[in-house]
């Protein structure tokens, strides 16, 4: 089977998109997590502002779920226009 | 000539795969258990009069984390020893695969198993009149801890035994590889993360004994939604094992597939970790906190579904690598 150099590129185009989105989503994850875990603990500590903490998590779980969608879009641009 | 050469090559990838299945295998239950022999001794240290029940104990728990890495080793020693008879390239394939299932899903479940353990004996040192509710709780906790570890078997097992022989080699061989990674390396993050959860809720039971129903209530749901990544590798691993794929000289085909595995596996890891921790942070302040529980629940499942998020991404990229391109 003859490989051409073009196959290769659209082959490390596959691999390289199941890695950026593989790993991308490890950091994410966790510090969306922590963020939660957190937010558990603050409204253990004063259950009256649950609203105002449910609020700010989703805020600063938005903010840290930014790299994923990078991730998220350098795959899909390595899937289709690479 | 070639047949020679697939025999030969079989043979080296199940002493490959059986070196990879217990060498990473056997890190997370060594950490594990440390982990809690550590707190056992700091139990001892606390309540010297209750180191009988301590001893007993830290060896319950140390026998459940250990269970992962046996598995590890059953696996391991099938792929030194069973028949390899048949030989074919793609055999080697699918042996390489089950020892990477194997060797990395074990080593979630072992550290995580370790946490509820350890807070168990730290507990008792604590709260002796609680001991029956505590090993009930580590137990309880401990073995959903394992399930990661058993869906890595699981593939593992189908890796070592299904016949694929009529099976194209190209793409096929990335698809069996991909599908060992895929839950190998997402059940890290699932078995971690249930581990966290079981630990702070044998904290909590120790602490408020009479919380125990909300307790355990909150760390099975908080489990069970750390549980889902590990549920995507394994969902991706049948698709790469089950799908026929058509013969094929293109390399792009196969590295879609390796790809695929790769992306729902390492993708699982930090959304596994992350829900955990959040379950860890919502059981720990029910114990503390008890009227609260509701919100708790809530918080901690709306966290758990936005740390779920680029999990779901890279399932969906698996997806698009491949049934799309």
């Amino acid at each position: 089977m003859a490989i051409e150099g073009a196959d290769i590129v659209k082959a490390a185009a596959f691999l390289g998109a199941g890695i950026s989105m593989g790993l991308g989503a490890i950091g994410p994850g966790v510090g969306e997590g922590m963020t939660a875990a957190k937010a558990c603990e603050a409204i253990g500590k004063n259950p009256a502002e649950a609203g105002l903490l449910t609020r700010t998590m989703l805020v600063g779980q938005a903010v840290a779920e930014s790299t994923g969608i990078y991730s998220l879009v350098i795959a899909l641009l390595l899937l289709f226009v690479v | 000539m070639m047949e020679f050469d697939a025999q030969a090559w079989v043979g080296v990838a199940a002493f490959v795969g059986g070196g990879i299945a217990i060498g990473f295998g056997a890190i997370g239950a060594a950490i594990g258990e440390g982990y809690t022999a550590a707190v056992a001794n700091l139990a001892v240290s606390r309540n010297p009069k209750l180191s009988g029940e301590i001893f007993k104990n830290m060896l319950v728990g140390q026998a459940v984390a250990e269970s992962a890495s046996i598995f590890a080793l059953v696996v391991a020693i099938l792929l030194l020893f069973m028949d390899r008879g048949n030989a074919t390239m793609l055999k080697a394939a699918a042996l390489l695969g089950a020892g990477l299932s194997m060797g990395f899903g074990a080593i979630g479940s072992g550290i995580g198993a370790g946490f509820p353990a350890g807070q168990a004996c730290l507990g008792l040192s604590r709260q002796p009149a609680a001991a029956t509710r505590l090993t009930t709780n580590m137990l309880i906790g401990s073995a959903v801890c394992q399930t990661p570890a058993i869906f890595s078997l699981v593939v593992a097992f189908i890796l070592l035994f299904m016949d694929f022989s009529a099976a194209p080699f190209n793409p096929t061989w990335a698809a069996l590889i991909g599908a060992g990674l895929s839950t190998g390396l997402a059940a890290i993050g699932s078995g971690f993360g249930g581990g966290m959860a079981a630990g702070s809720s044998c904290e909590g039971v120790a602490r408020q004994p009479e919380t125990i129903g909300n307790v355990t209530t909150i760390m099975l749901v908080g489990q069970a939604v750390a549980q889902t990544p590990a549920i995507f590798g394994l969902l991706v691993s049948f698709i790469l094992i089950f799908k026929v794929f058509p013969e094929t000289t293109q390399i792009q085909t196969a590295m879609a597939l390796l790809g695929a595995g790769l992306c729902t596996g390492f993708g699982g890891i930090g959304p596994g970790l992350g829900n955990g921790m959040a379950a860890e942070g919502a059981v720990r302040w029910v114990a503390r906190n008890l009227p609260s529980a509701a919100d708790l629940m809530r918080i901690m499942l709306v966290g758990q579904a936005v740390s779920q998020s680029t999990a779901i991404y890279a399932l969906v990229v698996s997806l698009v690598l491949i049934f799309v391109v």
